[in-house]
């Protein structure tokens, strides 16, 4: 283990310096995970018994990782300040885990402030899941279970956060998965459910493919190691060719597009909110699925000189999240399943994390993935307090006007809507408008900065603002307002399921002022950029953090956003307000009679094509995977039936013809005394042997035999 | 003990077994708890001097054969009886050691048809005999001798108690490893012939030592004859992985195999042949492994591929299973054709992985069957319904075979995939980096088969004509106690992979040493141009055997 000084100022080559901290919070952060790993097994092994069937380990073992978290994250901040501005190098801590062929596998951790903005997101949005399934679960088959795979999902993804190098991070990255395969299919009696989780695992393996590829690529190309921070470090410095670099970004970004639901292999996001709510708030929401922009964040070293994201205006990062915003955002509004709408929601949001990561705003991109963790699980969640009351998902069928019978869910989930759209004050607006004006393709609204002039990524992100705002507008409408028109009573949930809920729609309140613009003089300057603070690393020289140009914000560029999400939401708000009146008059609730895709053909087709969601699904399941596992493997099999095996069956029988030939025409003629004898042999060889031919067996074996010395001898005379 | 160990101990641990069917065949028929007692015992002390020589064993000359043996055999061909394990044997001998009490603990109770438990027992020790045998023999006919020996008990437990189709699949696995073993054999005697075991420091030049023969005996062998002896090993050797195109033996063997068969079939006999490329083929003829290597690269590859497609073709839970083991032996073989000493490690790793996971799967199998008495997945479902245990141990083991981090299969197959991106320096690059990302794509097709067999046998709700079926019962005490090992270590060894690689990267990288002979530089493998070097260490060896006098 390595030993670190508690605070030494180390001088650095370059302009800032390199401060080396330590702490024991800081250097022991193992236990974080440590502890909700041993719960998994505790759960699993003695849940049963227990009087409230494990969850009660399980909270207790996440509220310490909590604590501990807390612990870190204070510890962390007092060293920055500490620091005085300069370069506050990670905590490392490591030990040889394995050696083989000259290869070093290290077991570690390192903190610095992304690993720690995550510990404090994933131990905190896990304890509130954890509460609320305490209730939303009750009386399952598998409650034990289920409190068991949350304890060892949370323990995989402070494994994957804290991660020293990139084994590692395969190693949490495929638990996490295995977390989400069981707890999708968590009622896997239903075949849809177990088909969702099949589907979730089978994509994230198709882009697993690419993350084990690029791990591999890039310790060969890092000289030899697996270090996160020396791979990053090298990279920027310029000791590992443009290619490989390019290569293994690409590699990466095949598995961040299907950890993180990106365009093209989101397609298993939306199938996964099959399993409990809980999961999708705490999984498929809040920490997995942002697995794969945490991941572009650490090895940003790679993805910033790979991409070269300084200085151009398009690459493959910001095209994949541009993209995948805009195909989240217009899947939602089809969608009549609340959790899909959630889903692809999230989708859409993970999109701008990645194309701010692609656009060189890594601040924003973590920030934006702080916040949305909060307003998104609370969302989440608020859809499991309404499904608990109404037994369904379904927002036409079964929901409307439920903000009278469940009044705490209607704040909260409204809240964390009016966040997710991204209106100010609430948390979304803060970290979207930092991510638009990262784009820096913005030199028409006035600004400056930025790595590059994105234009296309700040247009995509302006579309998709006014697409997230139009179609939250019709979530929260046919959710809450008009009629009810579900059956039996609906009521508010109890306390266990709104406390989480009102906690997370505070964070979904406050969460984004910690990072506040530091050009907004409404508040002291000291209050701003807190998060960026912290959480970003310090550029110095010969550092594992690239320099990265940090855009100045921009108030037109606020005002216009803001301007957009209004007209966004107030195109919803008017054509729900017009179905309301009409709904009233004894029309449909949900829509309008007359609505444009009955009037207009090619509004009907936009419809048709979103509501077969692109039609990636038919590609994927129907063709890629049918047409594998059905006639490509038959096809193999067959080959392999009547082809490969059909030489062995023939040399077989040619064999036993040659053999007879042999035994006919040449052992009973000509050694005929011999056979007889070896036949006497055989006799002798008892009931058994006979019935197993073994007659013909020797016969081969005698031919092999005869075979193999002919065989040497002419080897041997030829050599 | 030291002392007695080291004379003893190899000759004890190959032998009890053997001694143990002879008891059991001297037991009357009928008393059938005497057999399996003693059947059991035999196993059992056989494992205890496993784990003693384990206890005894130095790590830190893992490197170097240890309890070594070497006593006058067979005068006539110069075959001498040396036995000596190393790193890379002792991981084998003890998963074999395991591996048959866990057999025997498992057939407790219950024999496949047509019963007759002596002769079921008393096969399984002779067989016993015959895989420790192999992994601890240094020369070469006595490793021939034990390579066959096992031949025929498999052969018989195939054709005795198998099932429908047991006589074709009996013949033709007897067959087929027969042709392998024939072609071997010649490979063998042609060395013998060949190589000067003066180089080595021997005295005699015509040797069968494998010591001598992976020391340099074999430099000064033309490269010619270099290749042809190495096809024919890879014949053989590669006719027992299985290698594609020569697998087809293996689904008809595993898939009539009883239980007990194809768990020894999976975890131990296909190890034979990726043994034989570690111990004799690659190290005796480095220079025809170089030249052949990017075959078989090229044929793991597509084993990976191909045998996952195979397995996605599949509607019995057994040949399924069968067929990953084409998929995973590819692995195996990918590892070693980059003659690397880290891909070698990945490939003995891959090895006893395969062997826990797949032998845990096959043992799965056989209770599935013994509930439902059938494997057609079509039939099956609901199994966590009605066996919640046995269902979770079944998605366990899947998860463990597509090769999840965290347990064992992961660490043989990431591996192998690695190693592949930088081979070793004497082969093409860009080929095996092809071969690279063919394989990482096998693991999404494994990830494919593995989990809609587990959909198709586990979710669910129960079928109707199985719902009240008394047979279906959840895992029973004699199966906790045969499996209970092999799931804790395939737990242990992901978590702590080092445990194995202590052992067997010392002697990996020990039988990739190209010897230096009569001032050649060795460790041709490691330079660019690899066949000059190989070429000025064989006019070095032909000289060096002239002056002794030996040469032909």
């Amino acid at each position: 283990m390595v030993k670190l000084p508690s605070i030494g100022v180390l001088a650095a080559e370059g302009t800032a310096e390199i401060v080396q901290v330590g702490g024991w919070f800081l250097s022991n952060v193992w236990i974080i995970p440590a502890i909700p790993a041993a719960s998994f097994f505790a759960i699993l092994f003695f849940g049963k018994r227990m009087p409230r069937g494990g969850s009660e380990l399980g909270i207790a073992a996440v509220a310490a990782s909590l604590v501990l978290a807390l612990c870190t994250v204070g510890q962390w901040i007092s060293t920055v300040n500490g620091a005085h501005g300069a370069a506050v190098e990670p905590v490392v801590n490591r030990w040889t885990w394995w050696v083989a062929g000259g290869v070093d596998f290290q077991l570690g951790t390192l903190v610095d402030g992304l690993a720690v903005a995550l510990l404090f997101v994933v131990t905190a949005v896990s304890l509130l899941v954890h509460v609320y399934s305490t209730d939303y679960v009750a009386g399952d088959v598998r409650y034990t279970h289920f409190f068991a795979f949350l304890s060892l999902f949370t323990a995989s993804m402070l494994f994957f956060v804290l991660a020293e190098n990139t084994i590692q991070m395969i190693v949490g990255w495929e638990l996490v998965g295995v977390c989400s395969f069981v707890l999708i299919g968590h009622w896997w009696e239903e075949k849809p459910n177990s088909d969702a989780a099949l589907k979730a695992f089978l994509t994230n393996r198709v882009g697993d493919v690419g993350l084990l590829v690029g791990v591999s690529v890039l310790f060969f190309a890092a000289g030899g190691t697996f270090s996160i921070l020396e791979i990053n470090t090298k990279a920027l410095g310029g000791e590992i060719g443009h290619t490989l670099l390019l290569v293994s970004a690409l590699c990466l970004l095949a598995a961040v597009i299907s950890k993180s639901g990106q365009f093209f292999l989101h397609t298993w996001l939306p199938d996964a909110m099959a399993g409990p709510t809980p999961v999708s708030a705490l999984i498929h929401a809040a920490t997995m699925v942002v697995a794969g922009v945490y991941l572009v964040a650490r090895l940003y070293g790679v993805f910033f000189e790979g991409m070269v994201i300084a200085g151009s205006s398009i690459n493959a990062l910001a095209l994949i999240g541009g993209l995948t915003t805009l195909v989240g955002a217009s899947l939602a509004f089809v969608q009549n399943d609340i959790k899909r709408v959630l889903a692809y929601s999230t989708i859409s949001q993970l999109g701008y994390m990645v194309m701010a990561l692609g656009v060189g705003a890594w601040t924003a991109a973590v920030f934006h993935l702080f916040t949305h963790a909060f307003f998104k699980a609370c969302l989440f969640l608020g859809s499991g307090s309404v499904s608990h009351a109404v037994h369904s998902f379904d927002m036409k069928a079964d929901m409307g006007g439920l903000r009278r019978h469940m009044p705490h869910t209607y704040r909260t989930f409204l809240i964390a809507s009016l966040a997710l759209a991204g209106l100010p004050p609430l948390a979304g607006f803060w970290s979207k408008d930092e991510i638009l004006a990262g784009t820096g393709g913005w030199g028409v609204f006035g600004g400056t900065g930025g790595n590059g002039a994105y234009t296309a990524m700040l247009v995509m992100g302006m579309v998709t603002a006014a697409l997230t705002a139009a179609y939250m507008t019709r979530c929260v409408y046919l959710t809450f307002f008009g009629r009810y028109r579900g059956h039996g009573h609906p009521h508010e949930s109890g306390r266990r399921i709104t406390v989480p809920l009102w906690i997370l729609a505070v964070f979904a309140v406050g969460a984004g002022w910690t990072n506040l613009p530091k050009g907004f003089q409404i508040v002291p300057k000291s209050w701003t950029e807190q998060f960026g603070h912290f959480v970003e690393p310090a550029a110095a020289e010969g550092f594992y953090f690239p320099k990265i140009a940090h855009a100045t914000p921009s108030w037109t560029l606020a005002i216009v956003s803001i301007l957009v999400v209004l007209a966004g939401g107030g195109l919803a708000f008017g054509y729900y307000a017009l179905v309301d009146r009409r709904a009233k008059a004894g029309g449909p609730a949900t829509e309008l009679a007359d609505g444009p895709t009955s009037r207009w053909a090619p509004a009907r087709l936009g419809h048709t094509l979103l509501a077969q969601k692109y039609y990636l699904d038919h590609l994927y399941t129907g063709i890629v995977a049918k047409g594998t596992a059905g006639p490509v493997a038959r096809g193999a099999y067959w080959f392999n039936q009547h082809g490969i095996d059909e030489v062995v069956n023939q040399a077989g029988r040619k064999a036993v013809a040659a053999g007879h030939v042999v035994y006919d025409r040449i052992d009973q003629k000509v050694i005929d005394g011999v056979v007889n004898t070896a036949g006497a042999a055989s006799h002798g060889a008892g009931e058994e042997l006979r019935r197993m031919q073994t007659g013909k067996v020797q016969q081969y074996a005698g031919v092999m035999f005869v075979a193999s010395v002919v065989l040497a001898a002419a080897l041997i005379l030829v050599l | 003990m030291d002392a007695f160990l080291n004379g003893w101990g190899l000759t004890l641990v190959t032998f009890v077994p053997l001694v143990g069917a002879a008891l059991v065949m001297a037991l009357p028929a009928g008393r059938e708890l005497q057999l399996k007692a003693a059947a059991l015992g035999a196993s059992l002390v056989t494992a205890l001097f496993a784990v003693l020589l384990l206890a005894r064993f130095s790590v830190s000359r893992a490197g170097e054969l240890q309890y070594v043996v070497d006593r006058p055999w067979i005068d006539v061909i110069n075959s001498r009886y040396i036995m000596g394990i190393d790193g890379i044997s002792l991981p084998l001998v003890l998963l074999t050691a395991l591996i048959v009490p866990l057999c025997i603990v498992y057939s407790f109770g219950h024999f496949p048809e047509p019963r007759n438990p002596k002769s079921f027992l008393a096969l399984l020790l002779v067989l016993e005999t015959g895989m420790i045998g192999t992994f601890v023999a240094q020369d070469l006919i006595l490793f021939f001798v034990f390579f066959e020996v096992v031949l025929l008990p498999m052969y018989f437990m195939i054709g005795v108690w198998g099932g429908e189709n047991r006589r074709y699949a009996a013949i033709k696995f007897f067959l087929y490893t027969l042709f392998g073993s024939a072609l071997m054999l010649v490979s063998f005697l042609a060395m013998f012939f060949l190589a000067d075991g003066t180089l080595a420091g021997l005295e005699a030049a015509r040797t069968f030592d494998m010591r001598a023969l992976s020391g340099g005996a074999t430099a000064a062998i033309a490269r010619t004859s270099q290749l042809w002896i190495f096809a024919g090993m890879f014949l053989g050797f590669g006719i027992k992985v299985p290698m594609f195109p020569f697998h087809t033996w293996l689904p008809d063997a595993h898939t009539e195999a009883p239980t007990v068969g194809s768990v020894i079939l999976a975890a131990v006999l296909l190890k034979l042949g990726t043994y034989g490329f570690v111990r004799v083929a690659v190290p005796m003829l480095p220079e025809a492994a170089a030249a052949w290597a990017p075959v078989i690269g090229l044929l793991a590859v597509v084993g990976i591929i191909y045998g996952a497609l195979g397995c996605l073709a599949q509607r019995d839970l057994k040949r399924l299973i069968a067929f990953s083991s084409v998929a995973h032996m590819g692995f195996v073989m990918l590892g070693i054709a980059t003659l690397t000493p880290f891909g070698i490690n990945a490939a003995v790793f891959g090895m006893v992985a395969h062997g826990l996971i797949t032998g845990m799967l096959f043992f799965l199998a056989g209770s599935v069957k013994d509930r439902y008495h059938t494997l057609e997945m079509s039939r099956l479902g609901g199994l966590l319904q009605q066996a919640p245990r046995m269902g979770w141990i079944l998605g366990f083991c899947a998860m463990a075979s597509l090769g999840l981090p965290g347990l064992a299969g992961f660490w043989g197959e990431f591996p192998a995939i690695l190693a592949s991106y930088n081979p070793a320096e004497i082969l093409n690059e860009a080929v095996f980096r092809a071969y690279m990302v063919i394989a990482a794509l096998g693991t999404v097709l494994a990830a494919g088969y593995l989990l809609w067999m587990l959909q198709k046998t586990a979710f669910g709700n129960a079928r109707e004509e199985f719902a009240d079926s008394p047979d279906v019962n959840d895992t029973t005490r004699r199966e906790w106690l045969a499996w209970a090992p092999l799931l804790v270590l395939i737990v242990v060894l992901g978590f702590y992979p080092r445990l194995l690689h202590e052992a067997t990267d010392p002697a990996v990288r020990e039988s990739l040493q190209v010897e230096a002979v009569g001032g050649a530089p060795g460790d041709c493998l490691e330079v660019q141009r690899g066949e000059d070097c190989f070429e000025q260490l064989r006019r070095a060896g032909a000289q060096a055997s002239s002056n002794s006098g030996s040469g032909r």
